[in-house]
């Protein structure tokens, strides 16, 4: 081991990418054991470490990281999960690289320590050794609703119904997980390992009641007075996509990502006709936008059987919100990148189905005074591309029916919702967080959010008297 | 897991399910709609509340057995159970006095209709009904329209019972002996709606439709269901489903209806060929 170059991490195992593009199993393999013992004594277990400070809910990492290369797991992902309650999840979605693996000394003169490789081999290797129960505090007799049963939500249903609430979580879909089920494929977060999350959640004692919309079947009104709940977390999520509002977006063939991804994550499409619902995945496949779920679908695309896949953004490379690991998977899959380039039109054939787009060239202007360098169209440099499917992915609002239906719950102008420092909103005993707050940010913020309004909620229903 | 407890067949094709969902039946409201999945492996498909009850803690739908879906649906019995069941979806109809409403239903759209004229009735207006179907024996829910209706009208496109032409060719006639109505509502196939749309707009009479586009989630996380109205795009699951009839762009609606088209043939052969169970 001591002949390994300290700057150089062990690489992941992955699918060679002829073969993946081919199929929807999970990409990246995961370490051996081995490796990430090898990978683990890389870390220089600094005094002030830099990667603590990057992470977002503060795990302490040398510390996991010395417990694992003592061979200590079950001790090592205990440490994780003082802090984090879906490390399966984490360690396989989280952008690390701006992350805890950003200011990791070794970073500096070579590759991080692979945190989040490590983190995810922990995981997985509890999930195959039994996940231990932790001890329950005794029932309080409080009753907490919960509205989403994504990042935000299942992990303050955890963290309070481990404080002894009785927690129930309302879903409106008919599978929990909110974007981890419907959203991020199976390729990259297979869905049975959030199920096997959502089980252990589950085995805390807390309710999912799926196919429950909150605003039509029950108000948050009805849930404080009538239903008998002492305090509700509001954990809605971002939904509605934005269309640019351009001719012809509304082609047959047009999808925006989340009707795209739910088709073939949440409905199963890819199995079509197996599974009922249907998906129709032209030869050419452009992907408006170039963030995770850009990337999702420009990939999930190819495995549907398109032959050429472009990912069309309007700024630069260096601008690409997506994390870096996924722009590489996906250029190693074959996923082309039409950068600088704007769609401002599209057209169909005779039967309304999209045909070509009509793009402009864009140029970065001069930094202004945000230091922000803003693409600005070239006069003149428009063309035609020949597509047969369109996927537009440049964003989703936040969820806005809870908000529609709750009188005196405080929005912002965008529609997220205005919650204080300890995640309460404008009225008593309704809290919020993840990305109904944020607006669309990522799964360890919406858990961190989660964890951050169980504790507040826990103090709130302890200091009230009924 | 949500039981039926009756079913029956109320033309051929056309079939009833009562459904057990207290928690819907308390909260339904004329207009608006569920969705459903009928198995592990099915898809999410909207259909109208055609009725509900309190007390029993039920809901009632009417399908017509178009493909895969419907026709799963079709083969449940009494006793079987839906595994998903989502509702009350959409904004309820706005139920007040208009003065005289003409409530037209075309096929099986006359069930989703009933719960409207049913409501406007009850809310004080004079309600005359036009319904129609293909042929006499695929009419639907007469008696219960009758019931709300001041004046009831039946078209069928044979001519083996009513008036043999379009609900909308019957409606026309009406406006032009003379009725005068305050306010129309359609429900039914796109064409009709449309067709309907089409005869009020000359004596600007306020109509409204409830659209039927293809749906997925239904609660405004998709745009599946969008639409043009009035020049805008709006999703049909949470901005509608009833829209003003001369605002909305029928030709798109129509075209996006048949996007899966080739897919759901597909499917309906394999399916009916016992292949898919
Ligand atoms: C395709 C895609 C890829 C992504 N990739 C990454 C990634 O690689 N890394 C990363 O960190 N982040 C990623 N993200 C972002 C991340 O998934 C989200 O930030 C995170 O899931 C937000 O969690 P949440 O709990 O706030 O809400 P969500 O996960 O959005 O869950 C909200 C849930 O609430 C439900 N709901 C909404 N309204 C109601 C209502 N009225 N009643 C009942 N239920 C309701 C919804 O159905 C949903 O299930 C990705 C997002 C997408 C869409
Ligand atoms: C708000 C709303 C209310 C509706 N109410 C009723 C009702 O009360 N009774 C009734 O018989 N039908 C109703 N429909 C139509 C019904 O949902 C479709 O007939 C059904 O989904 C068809 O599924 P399938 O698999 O049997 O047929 P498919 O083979 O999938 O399709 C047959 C046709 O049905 C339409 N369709 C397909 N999938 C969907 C979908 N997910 N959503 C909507 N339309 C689709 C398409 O136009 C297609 O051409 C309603 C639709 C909407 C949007
Ligand atoms: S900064 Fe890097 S080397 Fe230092 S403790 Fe953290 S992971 Fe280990
Ligand atoms: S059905 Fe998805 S937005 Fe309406």
């Amino acid at each position: 081991m001591s002949k390994r170059d300290r700057f150089k991490s062990v690489p992941m195992p992955k699918q060679p990418p002829h073969e993946r593009i081919r199929n929807f199993n999970e990409v990246a393999l995961g370490y051996t054991e081995e490796q990430a013992l090898m990978e683990a004594e890389r870390c220089l277990q600094c005094a002030e470490p830099q990667c603590v400070k990057g992470c977002p809910v503060e795990i302490d990492i040398p510390a996991f990281i010395k417990l694992l290369r003592e061979g200590k797991f079950r001790e090592a992902i205990m440490k994780i999960k003082e802090k984090n309650s879906l490390p399966a999840v984490c360690g396989r979605v989280c952008p690390q690289e701006d992350q805890c693996q950003k200011d990791c000394v070794l970073g500096k003169k070579g590759d991080p320590v692979q945190i989040g490789r490590l983190e995810r081999f922990l995981a997985d290797w509890e999930r195959e050794h039994g996940v231990e129960l932790p001890e329950k505090k005794p029932y309080t007799g409080k009753r907490v609703a919960v509205i989403g049963s994504g990042p935000a939500g299942l992990t303050l249903a955890g963290d309070l119904a481990k404080l002894g609430h009785e927690v129930v979580v309302f879903e409106a879909l008919h599978e929990p997980g909110g974007v981890l089920m419907y959203g991020i494929p199976e390729f990259r977060l297979p869905k049975s390992i959030v199920q096997a999350e959502i089980e252990y959640i589950k085995k805390l004692g807390i309710t999912i009641k799926t196919d429950t919309l909150i605003g039509r079947l029950y108000t948050i009104p009805e849930l404080l007075n009538e239903e008998g709940f002492d305090a509700v977390f509001i954990g809605t999520g971002a939904g509605p996509p934005i269309f640019m509002g351009i001719p012809g977006e509304n082609l047959s063939g047009i999808y925006s990502a989340n009707e795209f991804l739910i088709r073939v994550n949440l409905m199963r499409s890819y199995l079509f006709p197996k599974w009922d619902t249907p998906i129709k995945v032209g030869d050419k496949v452009a992907v408006i936008g170039a963030g995770n779920v850009a990337m999702d679908a420009a990939r999930c695309s190819l495995r549907l059987g398109a032959k050429e896949v472009h990912i069309v953004y309007r700024r630069s490379r260096a601008e690409m919100p997506a994390r870096k690991e996924e722009i590489e998977n996906a250029e190693e899959e074959g996923v082309l990148f039409d950068i600088l380039t704007l769609p401002v039109a599209y057209y169909g054939d005779e039967k309304g189905w999209v045909r070509k787009i009509e793009c402009i060239k864009m140029q970065l202007s001069e930094p202004d005074e945000t230091g922000r360098r803003r693409p600005v169209p070239i006069p003149g440099s428009n063309f035609m591309m020949d597509i047969d499917t369109v996927i537009v992915a440049i964003g989703r609002r936040p969820n806005p029916l809870i908000q529609q239906t709750t009188p005196g719950l405080k929005v912002n102008e965008d529609g997220t919702i205005v919650v204080d420092e300890n995640m309460r909103t404008s009225i008593e005993g309704v809290y919020a967080g993840g990305d109904i707050v944020t607006g669309e940010a990522t799964v360890i913020s919406a858990m961190g959010a989660g964890r951050k309004a169980a504790k507040s909620i826990h103090e709130y229903l302890m200091k009230r008297k009924k | 897991m949500y039981k039926i407890i009756e079913k029956r067949e109320l033309a051929p094709g056309i079939k009833l399910i009562k459904v057990l969902a207290p928690e819907i039946a308390k909260k339904a409201k004329a207009g608006q709609f569920v969705i459903l999945r009928v198995d592990k492996t099915g898809e999410r498909i909207p259909l109208t509340l055609a009725d509900w009850d309190q007390k029993e803690g039920t809901i009632t739908l009417v399908f017509l057995e178009v493909g895969v879906s419907t026709k799963k649906l079709g083969r449940l019995n009494k006793d079987d159970v839906i595994l998903n069941l989502l509702g009350p979806l959409g904004n309820p109809t706005e139920v007040k006095d208009y003065g005289s409403v003409c409530v037209v239903g075309g096929g099986v759209g006359i069930a989703a209709a009933y719960p409207i004229a049913r409501a406007l009735k009850e809310a004080g207006n004079k309600i005359v009904s036009i319904i129609g179907a293909r042929s006499a024996n695929l009419l639907i829910f007469e008696d219960e329209m009758k019931e709300y209706s001041d004046e009831i009208y039946i078209s069928t496109d044979d001519g083996t019972k009513g008036y043999k032409g379009f609900v909308s060719d019957l409606l026309k006639d009406l406006l032009v002996k003379g009725y005068k109505f305050d306010m129309v509502y359609a429900v039914g196939p796109a064409l009709m709606m449309r067709a309907v749309a089409d005869v009020t707009r000359p004596y600007k009479i306020k109509t409204i439709v409830s659209l039927n586009p293809i749906m997925v989630d239904g609660m405004g996380m998709c745009g599946a269901c969008r639409v043009i109205v009035g020049g805008k795009t709006r999703f049909t699951c949470v901005d509608g489903p009833e829209f003003d009839a001369h605002e909305v762009d029928f030709t798109e609606l129509v075209r996006r209806q048949r996007a899966f088209i080739e897919e759901e043939k597909k499917a309906l052969e394999i399916f009916e060929r016992g292949e898919l169970l």
